[in-house]
């Protein structure tokens, strides 16, 4: 399975442990990768995320606007029902 | 079979759980919360660190039952309301498989609803996942057998005069052993609930409350997924709370957690040791 050992699309500064904080700066890819394909623009990530890091973009689907805010908190990605977002942080 | 169970796990790891060539998105309308289920089930069997072919995911008839088609388990899309009887047979013929079967509530308490209390009296070792959206989704918004008194349906269009089931009470009440109760919003929860049902050996069931905002939400004005999912949020009383509450008080709300778990023999365990028996002549 894929999701053991160790992830070699992230690099040390991008993949901060678990543990650590996570903070997103200027310059690193953004906290999440969201399928434009999958994604059906239902608005639930956007309503559920506690930090306000999305927006909708015109078709209502989610652009992150505040990436710096993101705490990959999980919240967007578990609740996303078109399994349209993850992330090469976690 | 392997049962350590992991304790990290990577956002994309639903990923490697979808079938080879069929085609993403499903076909459940946007925000129905039957996808949220899916990726918590996902996540769940990912920490029981079993492998695919060790899993056999049946389904009967409706938009919940299409879920196993998406997923790269042992599926087995059966007839309405009857997968808990074809899972049943799938258990008893190979025990060494986690079987799970994932229902509608009129799949599995109105056509199936003989299959679901026999299924639990024998508490044969099945993990039943029942997504509850109060309604008949895929078939256009017929009431079903959870339908609330009063609520709207298109077979209940001046509201429901009926008084609905409590699956959780009916399932307890009929011998399963495991039987638990959340929403989708509480995800985090449901993957847990989720898990623990696939580690107990016996029937479990885990009643996902699920929004449909296409017929069940629209035809009685609770607005659309995100609505009804902090709807599901608000009414929702966790057990330890609810045990002090009055039923007046609990009127309207849903109790999660896990409402009844009890360590007792199992179906395909007592039918072995009587074949033992048998063939030792005693
Ligand atoms: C024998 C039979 N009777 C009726 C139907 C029509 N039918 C298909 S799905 C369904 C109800 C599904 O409702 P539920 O189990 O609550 O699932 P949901 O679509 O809400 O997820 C019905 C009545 C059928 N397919 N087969
Ligand atoms: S939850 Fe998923 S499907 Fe819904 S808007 Fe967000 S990314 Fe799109
Ligand atoms: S991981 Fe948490 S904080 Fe980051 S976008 Fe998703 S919901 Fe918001
Ligand atoms: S009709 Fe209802 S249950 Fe079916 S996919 Fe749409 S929202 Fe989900």
């Amino acid at each position: 399975m894929s999701n053991t050992g160790s992830d070699s699309t992230a690099d040390s500064k991008q993949a901060p442990k678990a543990s650590g904080k996570f903070k997103w700066q200027q310059g690193d890819p953004l906290p999440l990768e969201i399928n434009m394909k999958w994604c059906k623009a239902c608005n639930i990530c956007i309503a559920l995320c506690p930090k306000q890091v999305f927006e909708p973009d015109r078709d209502g689907k989610p652009v992150q606007a505040r990436p710096e805010d993101c705490t990959l908190c999980t919240i967007c990605w578990v609740h996303c029902p078109d399994l349209a977002i993850t992330s090469s942080y976690k | 079979m392997a049962t350590a169970v992991k304790e990290k796990q990577k956002s994309n790891v639903v990923l490697d759980y979808l079938r080879p060539g069929k085609a993403m998105p499903t076909v459940w309308c946007a925000g129905c919360g039957h996808g949220i289920v899916m990726n918590g089930i996902i996540r769940a069997i990912d920490k029981t660190g079993l492998s695919k072919d060790e899993i056999v995911m049946a389904s009967g008839i409706g938009c919940s039952s299409r879920m196993p088609i998406y997923l790269d388990f042992n599926a087995l899309h059966t007839t309405h309301g009857r997968s808990l009887a074809f899972a049943t047979g799938v258990k008893f013929a190979r025990p060494e498989l986690k079987v799970m079967v994932v229902t509608g509530d009129g799949d599995a308490l109105a056509i199936g609803g003989n299959h679901f209390i026999h299924a639990c009296r024998r508490n044969i070792d099945i993990t039943c996942i029942l997504l509850n959206n109060y309604i008949y989704g895929m078939t256009g918004g017929q009431g079903s057998p959870t339908t609330p008194s009063q609520a709207f349906s298109t077979t209940t269009p001046y509201d429901n005069a009926e008084k609905h089931f409590e699956p959780t009470k009916l399932a307890i009440a009929a011998g399963a052993s495991y039987v638990a109760r959340t929403t989708v919003y509480h995800a985090p929860q449901m993957e847990k609930l989720i898990l623990n049902g696939l580690l107990h050996r016996g029937f479990s069931l885990i009643e996902v409350i699920s929004n449909c905002h296409t017929y069940f939400g629209r035809l009685n004005r609770q607005g659309d997924a995100v609505k009804m999912i902090n709807d599901f949020k608000e009414r929702s009383v966790p057990i330890a709370r609810a045990k002090s509450m009055s039923a007046e008080e609990l009127e309207g709300k849903i109790v999660t957690g896990l409402l009844h778990k009890k360590e007792t023999t199992e179906f395909c365990d007592v039918y072995q040791s009587v074949v033992d028996r048998v063939q030792k002549g005693m």
